[in-house]
């Protein structure tokens, strides 16, 4: 009896034993699938988990000019970091760091005595205080050195140019539009951390480095850049001006050797309001966006009588007139019920197409106009590209603003030929004007010729779409004769230079409401008027007292090209 | 005549005293050291932040090892039947500890109140009330050696822990320990019954009510309600609750899964710098796992089935039936805790808190765990004790 009491209780035992080792098996097999069969995936979701990307940025692209002037650079700044687990001397640290950071002891103290993996104090610090920092040897502070877009020449072509954000990203100008060139490979190190992200030391450092940014050479010449600011910039005094915008370009390719709209703002700084304070967030970044505004293609403008070229280009080639057909401007024409004045009050007289040219005259213009009729006029506009955008390889460029074709009555019509009641960009009527002096060939308009490595050498050249046929050969030659009478006999005189041909067309245009008596003077001028290698276009927004784009724009050119032309000579660009 | 049996007694005494079981010391002394070993090994980075002091928890289990291998040995010089003579106050108690709980003795620590003050040391009541009902159940089943084969006496002894399961859960808030206390019993009165049907009625009932439940929580029950609730939703789907009740098993996993067939090497798991919470407690086998690999997991695990395998002889030789009683409530005890942890750090079962018996941190768990060990011993030697009047009748 007892003894078959013992051997029962041995068999449940053992029973529970087997039991007990089946379980066993199964969470072995268990364990062999988390850790054998699975294992990669945890041991993957284990490493993202432990591991920290710190990452090395990458020295973006410097910007040269043409001739290799270095306009956009990086300069090295430090960052000053503290790891909380390796300061030994807490106090030291934070009068030092506030001392020579020039920061409140408060914030230093409250960022070192912090928590954490690593705290940033400060960045973008000059060199030579993190040099001073480094040679404390402080434990646990860390001076790393980082990359600071600088650029030498602070305002010069600042809004063509363009910055850089906190995260080396461009914010305007060329740096947004060249940014995935320039910004190049940022690296990264990959750190392992516990769970409040501690760096772990015994763990090795993953580095993969980071790589440069292309650099970029510009089509601009910094010669005839700053001389051009230079001369918008005593322009803007001289007149009063609210603004001055020049382009500089080669018309035969659409090289831009210079392009300024004054004021410009400094690159090292383009935050600084200059003092100003503003109540609201919107209202400062407002500000900041009007300061940063590139007149000369974001904004479009009533062209005036420049764009008498191209009403002429339209006429010549269609027939409509002859350079030798003649006219009549009493000082005024009747267009329906509306009477349209001449410039000049008294009326030329009697006058051919050539003469008409020279003397910027409205009514012979409207005539011309009234001849080519609605449709013709449209049809060239659309024939010489005004109706698209030029393609310039900066940001925002402004689309042209023109009357529907069934909306364009004769008043219209009229007011349209000689420059008035549309609106162009700057860039819109340099390129047009361009594509009708060089024979035809409508050029892109760009600012940057190519990519190069570090070394200097070619690593990729852009190009740039050229269309031609916008104009017969022949349009184009007698338009760039009737541009040079305008410079050496008519109404360009003052940018008439000796021994250079010089073709251009001056303007004058009243600025919306008519009544406001705010005008735009512009000239716009090419040479050598029988092979046009160069074109500049000058812009002067709101001057006081003389307006008259004869008056106080022609000189401007003219001193531009006095300056650049022999200069131009001897660079031998073109050849 | 008296003499010769006085000489006689020695010599029996003798040679039952030479039949310490040394294998089982062994296997206790090597999983009590590695214990230790991991615990430095898993808590020394947190605890070096925490307390400054990357030994903090090693020197606390230190001293509790101590203090229970004194225990352990007292114990082991005991003659089990002594405790046989007490039934009802085993119970009293584990049940009286645990009312000390709503007493100002208590100590609340994350949330929980699971810890008695004595001063001296701290004390966790739910682990003394394990050995009590091993000792109250034993002696039942004695008294009720027939009683037990019949459905009635079957399901009144069934029913006997309840109310002491219930009094963990409520009065100490830890559920895993409550499943403990049932489940060593119903091994117990499985081992001791003749009666196979019950035993299998039974069963087959826990298991449905327990799937039953836990399809029901997955099905009906809104897991934002309740944790327990969330914790079986965090079972099935450990990822969607990664910030909070998945969070301690997706991290195990990760633990285990990272750990490969050699592990990263003593001391290099990554996981223990406070991804897992308190990883010496509970969750100490999955820093095993990445340490040491499946390698060191199945070694730890062939520890804990030799550990098994010696109660096992344990139990066939025992010379009583409440000595075998013991031994099959130790034995079930160990199995329970090691069988659950390991199923809950690999997500087999929905995460609860049960330790990895002689390993993972806690002062009351190892002493009371020594304290099993030590009638074990107790057991193994044979050590009986007889009355006076017993031993004047045998003459």
């Amino acid at each position: 009896m007892i003894k078959r009491r013992k051997t029962r209780y041995h068999k449940r035992a053992m029973q529970i034993f087997l039991l007990v080792l089946l379980m066993n098996g199964i969470l072995m097999g268990r364990l062999f699938q988390i850790m054998i069969i699975d294992g990669e995936f945890y041991t993957e979701k284990a490493r993202e988990l432990h591991e920290r990307e710190r990452m090395i940025k990458a020295a973006r692209g410097r910007i040269f000019d043409r001739n290799g002037v270095i306009v956009g650079d990086n300069r090295v700044v430090c960052t000053i970091s503290v790891i909380h687990n390796q300061i030994t001397e807490p106090e030291r640290v934070i009068e030092v760091l506030s001392k020579e950071l020039e920061m409140s002891e408060e914030t230093v103290r409250k960022r070192v005595e912090k928590y954490s993996s690593i705290e940033r104090i400060r960045s973008n610090v000059e060199i030579e205080i993190g040099k001073r920092i480094r040679e404390y040897n402080l434990d646990g502070v860390k001076v790393d050195e980082d990359y600071k877009r600088y650029y030498p020449y602070g305002e010069i072509a600042s809004k063509v140019l363009g910055f850089t954000g906190g995260d080396n990203q461009g914010i305007i100008g060329l740096e947004v539009v060249y940014d995935k060139y320039l910004q190049g490979k940022a690296g990264t190190i990959l750190t392992v951390t516990d769970a409040k992200g501690v760096e772990l030391e015994r763990e090795a450092e993953h580095r993969i480095e980071p790589i440069k940014g292309a650099d970029l050479r510009l089509t601009l010449d910094w010669n005839i850049q700053t001389y051009a600011t230079q001369l918008c910039e005593l322009t803007m005094k001289k007149t009063n001006a609210k603004r001055v915008s020049m382009i500089v370009m080669n018309p035969q390719n659409g090289e831009i050797y210079a392009m300024t709209d004054v004021p410009e703002f400094d690159l090292n700084a383009p935050y600084d309001t200059g003092g100003l304070v503003f109540a609201q967030e919107g209202e400062h970044q407002n500000y900041l966006n009007q300061v940063w505004r590139n007149g000369c293609i974001n904004d479009t403008y009533e062209p005036g009588s420049t764009f008498k070229i191209i009403t002429a280009a339209a006429a010549l080639e269609s027939n409509t007139v002859t350079t030798q057909d003649s006219f009549h401007c009493p000082g005024y024409i009747m267009v329906e019920d509306r009477r349209i004045r001449c410039h000049k009050v008294t009326g030329h007289g009697s006058e051919t197409f050539t003469q008409g040219i020279m003397n910027s005259c409205n009514p012979v213009f409207i005539s011309v106009g009234m001849r080519l009729g609605v449709e013709n006029f449209y049809r060239f506009f659309e024939q010489f590209g005004l109706f698209q955008k030029t393609g310039i390889d900066l940001p925002g460029e402004a689309g042209t603003i023109m009357h529907q074709m069934e909306n364009m009555g004769p008043v219209e019509l009229a007011t349209c030929s000689f420059g008035q009641s549309f609106q162009i960009s700057p860039i819109q009527l340099i390129t047009t004007v361009s594509s009708l002096i060089n024979g035809g060939r409508r050029i892109t308009p760009h600012l940057a010729k190519e990519t190069l490595y570090e070394d200097g050498s070619v690593k990729e050249v852009f190009s740039y779409e050229e269309t031609t046929g916008h104009v017969s050969q022949d349009t184009s030659e007698e338009l760039r004769m009737l541009l040079e009478k305008v410079v050496s006999e008519g109404g360009g005189k003052s940018a008439y230079i000796e021994g250079f041909r010089i073709g251009g067309k001056t303007a004058t245009s009243q600025t919306l409401p008519r009544s406001s008596g705010k005008y735009i003077a512009s000239f716009l001028g090419f040479a050598p008027a029988n092979d046009p290698q160069v074109i500049a276009l000058v812009v002067i927004h709101e001057p006081v007292g003389t307006y008259y784009g004869g008056q106080i724009a022609a000189p401007v050119i003219q001193n531009l090209y006095q300056n650049i032309l022999p200069y131009l000579e001897g660079m031998d660009y073109n050849r | 005549m008296k003499t010769i049996q006085k000489r006689q007694d020695r010599i029996n005494r003798e040679k039952v005293g030479s039949t310490f079981d040394y294998t089982l010391l062994l296997i206790v002394i090597f999983l009590l050291g590695f214990g230790m070993i991991m615990i430095y090994s898993a808590s020394s980075y947190s605890s070096a932040i925490e307390y400054n002091d990357a030994a903090y928890f090693l020197k606390k289990q230190i001293k509790a090892v101590a203090l229970g291998t004194v225990a352990m040995f007292i114990v082991s010089f005991i003659p089990v039947q002594l405790y046989s003579k007490r039934t009802i106050t085993w119970y009293a108690i584990g049940l009286g500890s645990l009312i000390l709980l709503l007493t100002p003795l208590a100590i609340t620590a994350n949330g929980a109140t699971r810890w008695l003050n004595f001063k001296i040391l701290t004390m966790q009541p739910a682990e003394l009330v394990k050995l009590c009902m091993i000792l109250f159940y034993a002696s039942l089943m004695c008294k009720m050696e027939k009683a037990t084969n019949t459905m009635k006496g079957y399901f009144f002894a069934f029913l006997l822990p309840f109310p002491m399961a219930g009094a963990v859960y409520l009065i100490s808030d830890n559920l895993s320990s409550a499943i403990i206390v049932l489940g060593i019993c119903f091994l117990m009165l499985a081992v001791a019954s003749k009666n196979v049907k019950c035993t299998l009625i039974t069963s087959g009932a826990i298991l449905l009510l327990v799937g039953g439940v836990v399809g029901g929580i997955l099905l009906f029950a809104d897991p934002t309600k309740n944790f327990r609730f969330a914790r079986i939703f965090a079972w099935i789907h450990p990822e969607n609750y990664s910030q909070g009740t998945g969070f301690q098993t997706l991290q195990s996993l990760y633990a285990i899964g990272s750990g490969g067939v050699f592990g990263k090497g003593l001391g290099q798991s990554i996981q223990k710098m406070n991804y897992i919470p308190e990883a010496q407690n509970d969750m100490i086998f999955s820093v095993i796992c990445e340490e040491l690999g499946l390698f060191g997991a199945f070694a730890v695990l062939a520890l804990f089935v030799a550990l098994l395998f010696r109660c096992l002889v344990i139990i066939v030789n025992a010379k009583d039936m409440y000595s075998q009683m013991v031994a099959v409530g130790i034995m079930s005890h160990f199995a329970i805790q090691v069988i659950l942890n390991i199923a809950v750090v690999t997500n087999t079962f929905p995460n609860t808190g049960v330790s990895l018996p002689f390993i993972s941190y806690g002062g009351s768990s190892v002493l009371f765990l020594l304290v099993e060990i030590g009638m074990l011993l107790s057991i193994a030697s044979g050590r009986t004790w007889k009355a006076k009047g017993e031993r004047h009748a045998e003459e």
